[in-house]
């Protein structure tokens, strides 16, 4: 009765849930699989908002995007969420906890709201790399809106904007000055502020550090940054985020920013591809054996990673020539 | 790319008591598993729809209230209805001897009592959990 590994697609394709896993779990396992998928039904895609949301571990990033998935499903959206917490480093086993954090409605009641757990497995960026992947076939299986909730993040997890269209970056009371809020990175990459737990003290300190900044950084898009005060475990602020969601929404579609952001994306995503093509390639046509054999020469200092990269560079560039030639 | 076993830990029912089932969850990640933890006190339909959300491999139940021979069966009941009576179902907690037998005759796979090892279970889900 139950439905063979492998065969998701048309199952996906009909709305069910079930097949919709699979295919986010074929993401991760073997992608070729989905991209070649998603390619045959690229109709079905770029109809989501997609919205990430970062900020520092324990700010309460689940626990609001729990709220917020509940308050759009009453206002009539589907919505997907992908929480993504880290894989460790030593044995690549994770613990998500992320689904714990949901209100009930976000638990499995909701038929309308489809939660996802993914392990970064090893990405330093705050995603995993499946979530690219994952976020697609959310968006082909026809929900509204996809909320995308990184890993707890520090300075420097800018992943995120390569793949959301609406980036909401939290921030508690108490967790730095205003320098600290100067700083490039993280800061930098909101689209909306939230100041979560905003029922603590010093929560109007950092909602007006936060302000000030924003009052130093010139705004060309014309898109007004919002700082938002929520008390996300009781459900306050957060009807006041989805209005700044879906406004900060309509504003990319007609300022034409969209499309902006989605040719970037198309961009970078096109780099990363070749990318790991090229490097695929590399160690197919010169072969693992020549790389362990200069890592050895660099050690023992025979060599210097500069030179032996020049070196690598030219047997790959002979080689490809030959094999075009014969 | 290598696939990962996934597993989720879930505590249906009343009781509080989770230090078991984040033992089981830590011991499972430190094997290289993905362990999803639901929370306490979710229901039988709550944990269903998890586990297939999250396409697991595996369903790992924890019960301390005495309530095992109710929820454990239903768990199972609601993923055969839903198509999905290839996630292997587990349980563990207080359970007496004498309810082991009903519990494996209503499909699930093994009962893990106080006392055994986390590496018991480990093994236990390698060898049960093809992909």
């Amino acid at each position: 009765m139950s439905v063979v590994k492998a065969d998701w697609q048309e199952g996906f394709l009909a709305g069910d849930t079930r097949a919709l896993a699979r295919a986010i779990s074929a993401a991760e396992n073997e992608p070729e699989v989905v991209h070649s998928f998603l390619q045959e039904h690229s109709g079905r895609l770029g109809r989501a908002h997609v919205v990430g949301i970062t900020g520092p571990p324990g700010a309460g990033k689940s626990t609001l995007t729990g709220q917020l998935a509940v308050t759009l499903v009453a206002r009539g959206y589907s919505v997907g969420l992908l929480l993504v917490d880290p894989s460790s480093p030593f044995t690549g086993g994770a613990i998500l906890g992320d689904r714990l954090r949901l209100p009930d409605l976000a638990q499995g009641s909701s038929s309308q709201i489809y939660v996802r757990s993914l392990s970064s497995r090893g990405s330093m960026g705050g995603l995993s790399r499946a979530t690219a992947d994952a976020i697609k076939l959310l968006d082909a299986f026809g929900k509204d809106i996809i909320i995308v909730e990184t890993v707890g993040t520090g300075q420097s997890e800018t992943d995120i904007i390569s793949v959301a269209d609406s980036v909401v970056v939290l921030a508690v009371p108490g967790l730095g000055d205003d320098i600290q809020a100067m700083k490039a990175g993280i800061l930098e990459i909101a689209d909306l502020f939230v100041v979560n737990k905003a029922d603590r003290d010093g929560a109007d300190k950092t909602e007006r550090e936060l302000l000030s900044m924003l009052k130093l950084q010139a705004s060309s898009s014309g898109w007004t940054i919002p700082v938002i005060k929520t008390v996300a475990i009781r459900n306050e602020g957060i009807a006041d985020l989805a209005d700044q969601l879906l406004a900060h929404y309509e504003f990319l579609q007609t300022s034409g920013l969209l499309l902006e952001v989605r040719t970037a994306r198309v961009k970078s995503e096109l780099n990363e591809l070749l990318q790991l093509r090229l490097t695929q390639e590399f160690q197919k046509v010169v072969g693992a054996a020549r790389y362990e054999e200069y890592t050895q020469q660099i050690v023992s200092g025979n060599i210097s990673p500069y030179e032996a990269v020049n070196q690598l560079w030219q047997e790959f560039v002979s080689e490809i020539k030959r094999s075009a030639s014969s | 790319m290598e696939k990962k076993i996934r597993v989720l830990i879930a505590k249906p029912g009343l009781d509080g008591h989770d230090r078991g089932a984040k033992v089981i969850a830590r011991a499972l990640r430190d094997a290289g598993m993905e362990v999803i933890y639901t929370g306490l006190r979710r229901t039988p339909e709550q944990i269903v729809t998890a586990a297939i959300q999250e396409d697991v491999d595996a369903v790992g139940l924890s019960c301390l209230s005495g309530a095992h021979n109710h929820l454990f069966p239903r768990v199972v009941e609601l993923l055969r209805e839903r198509q999905a009576d290839d996630i292997v179902v587990i349980g563990g907690g207080v359970i007496p001897d004498a309810d082991i037998p009903g519990l494996k005759e209503a499909g699930v796979k093994e009962i893990f009592t106080p006392g055994t090892s986390t590496e018991d279970v480990v093994a236990f889900l390698k060898t049960h959990v093809g992909r």
